[in-house]
């Protein structure tokens, strides 16, 4: 508790000016002022960034496939998010008559705190976090695995088929990808000797992308699944089930769906950065700054990579992550461990230039991994029933 | 007031961990009994959380909250008659018995055991083990249960092994 008023800047601020203005007896509510004005600042800025995105990812992909894309609200359509969600609160609000009400009504919101709490341990700028978790990387797994939670509610309860096999193929794409993206953050582990991410970007000398290249990829790959991006996004596959667990959603309800998709997108951006991009560390520009910058790149790449891929089938994707990323992920792990045995010193600690020497070794080994387990996943693979597939 | 802050934490975190498991046995609706056993999770791992055993939460949430309450609700998937399956069986009043012979154990145990309060400032090696729990579990598990450790692993490859074996298509 006590870091609280020692590294968190934005806290010790407010706490201070608090208790400057009405007197040390009311430390009680200067203590709940700043906490309370620290999670609006990191939910509203995740909920802006994320309803930015949405205009800024329509219209980038317009560009990206030739057309406009929205522009009609406000200057270059800028006001589109507002315009759609004053759509989407006037629109009826429909709930299934066979469907469980209540089940249905909480799926969104479960959906949105996931992504919402995750974003608790990201380090946003110097000393400004919300918590600083020595289990940090951990906590990110367990509550993003919140998800498929939700997912699953919002399936059943809308007692329609084409929700409940949208909901399968999403939980099933979560917990295949969950192992990936998992083993991918343990590598970081291994090379920052933390579980916190304000310890792993204080001990990044070298952008972890450089150092564990194959742990970037993994990660990126396993993020786009579990976030349903389109090389992946089998689960919403309008073309086969409609809408997937979105199917019966109208309304608000549809756009918490779709508002903590893109926030989970921001939020991904912020773990990137912050693991592997060296998170907000740099002199020239104010730290906030840069960290909103990486993340806007991230986001950028991700729009990029949606407009690029077409979509997979679900055995595709099942078998690319048991078959490919993860074994991928087990020589990153392995990779890493043995350099650090290796070369960190008498406490483990790894300096700059044993990371760039790392950073050497690991790219071509990643370029190997990658050629070699491609090719033993492309001879094995033989044609599954999709209906299997889909259904488990 | 720290005191009586901590306390109406612990109180709301029991409240929705035994209320949660209360209504996994009254719901009759399946799936609202699967949900309300991860919310009973989820009340535990708060409880962990507020004994600054924060791995131990955080696993909690990742294991049984994550992934545990999944398979629990797939296996719900496989039920006839969702909405009614959860009522009474030949085997509830014999259940009903084991578990209070269960809780009257436990509640014996809990009130005969010699409970010792910490002091507030602990010696180097204990206090580690509350700031940094993460590290202090690995260290442990790999030197003095490396063997337990060890076997864990094996008998999770085991399993996976079987599970292949079991669902692999002839």
């Amino acid at each position: 508790m006590s870091d609280l008023l020692t590294d968190n800047v934005i806290f010790r601020n407010v706490y201070a000016f608090v208790v400057s203005g009405l007197g040390a007896e009311w430390a009680w509510l200067a203590w709940l002022t700043a906490g309370f004005v620290l999670v609006m600042l990191v939910v509203n800025a995740v909920m802006a960034l994320a309803t930015g995105y949405t205009w800024a990812e329509r219209r980038l992909l317009g560009r990206l496939t030739n057309r406009l894309g929205p522009n009609r609200a406000g200057p270059s359509g800028t006001l589109q998010p507002l315009a759609d969600a004053i759509k989407l609160l006037t629109k009826e609000d429909i709930v299934p008559a066979a469907g469980d009400r209540l089940i249905f009504n909480v799926a969104p919101v479960l959906m949105l705190a996931s992504v919402l709490l995750a974003a608790a341990v990201i380090p946003f700028g110097a000393g400004a976090f919300v918590t600083d978790l020595n289990v940090g990387i951990l906590y990110l797994a367990a509550v993003s695995s919140l998800a498929s939670i939700a997912v699953l509610m919002a399936g059943f309860s809308s007692a329609n088929k084409f929700s409940t096999f949208g909901s399968m193929r999403a939980v099933a794409v979560l917990v295949s990808y969950e192992i990936p993206l998992v083993m991918a953050l343990l590598g970081i582990t291994v090379l920052a000797g933390t579980m916190s991410l304000v310890g792993v970007v204080e001990g990044q000398h070298a952008p972890y992308l450089l150092v564990a290249p194959l742990g970037a990829f993994v990660f990126v790959t396993a993020i786009s699944a579990e976030l349903n991006r389109t090389p992946f996004d089998v689960t919403e596959g309008e073309s086969e089930i409609v809408a997937g667990y979105l199917t019966e959603y109208s309304g608000m309800k549809f756009g918490v769906f779709y508002l903590a998709e893109f926030a989970a997108l921001v939020v991904a951006g912020g773990v990137f950065a912050a693991l592997f991009l060296q998170g907000w560390r740099w002199d020239v520009l104010p730290s906030y700054l840069w960290f909103i910058i990486k993340v806007g790149g991230f986001a950028i790449a991700a729009t990029w990579i949606r407009a690029t891929l077409p979509r997979l089938r679900p055995d595709q994707i099942l078998a690319f992550a048991w078959k490919f990323l993860f074994p991928v992920s087990m020589v990153n792990v392995a990779a890493l461990s043995v350099q650090r045995l290796w070369l960190g010193g008498a406490d483990g600690a790894l300096t700059s230039s044993d990371l760039w020497l790392m950073a050497a070794i690991n790219w071509p080994l990643a370029l190997v991994a990658v050629a070699v387990m491609g090719r033993i996943a492309r001879v094995r693979e033989r044609p599954v029933r999709i209906a299997a597939a889909g259904a488990r | 007031m720290e005191n009586a802050f901590q306390e109406a934490v612990f109180w709301a975190l029991a409240a929705v961990t035994v209320g949660g498991a209360l209504l996994v046995v009254t719901q009759r609706d399946m799936l609202r009994a699967a949900l309300a056993l991860i919310v009973s999770f989820l009340g535990a791992a708060g409880l962990y959380a507020q004994m600054n055993a924060a791995f131990v939460a955080v696993a909690q949430v990742l294991i049984y909250g994550g992934a545990v309450s999944v398979l629990v609700i797939f296996a719900v998937m496989m039920t006839r008659d969702v909405p009614a399956a959860n009522r009474g069986a030949p085997v509830q009043p014999a259940a009903l018995a084991a578990a209070a012979l269960l809780f009257a154990g436990l509640a014996w145990a809990i009130a005969q055991a010699e409970w010792t309060l910490l002091p507030d400032a602990l010696p180097g090696p204990l206090e580690a083990v509350f700031v940094d729990s993460a590290s202090t579990l690995g260290t442990l598990l790999l030197t003095d249960y490396v063997l337990a450790f060890e076997a864990v692993g094996v008998l999770l490859l085991a399993a996976v092994i079987g599970a292949l074996a079991l669902v692999r298509e002839r």
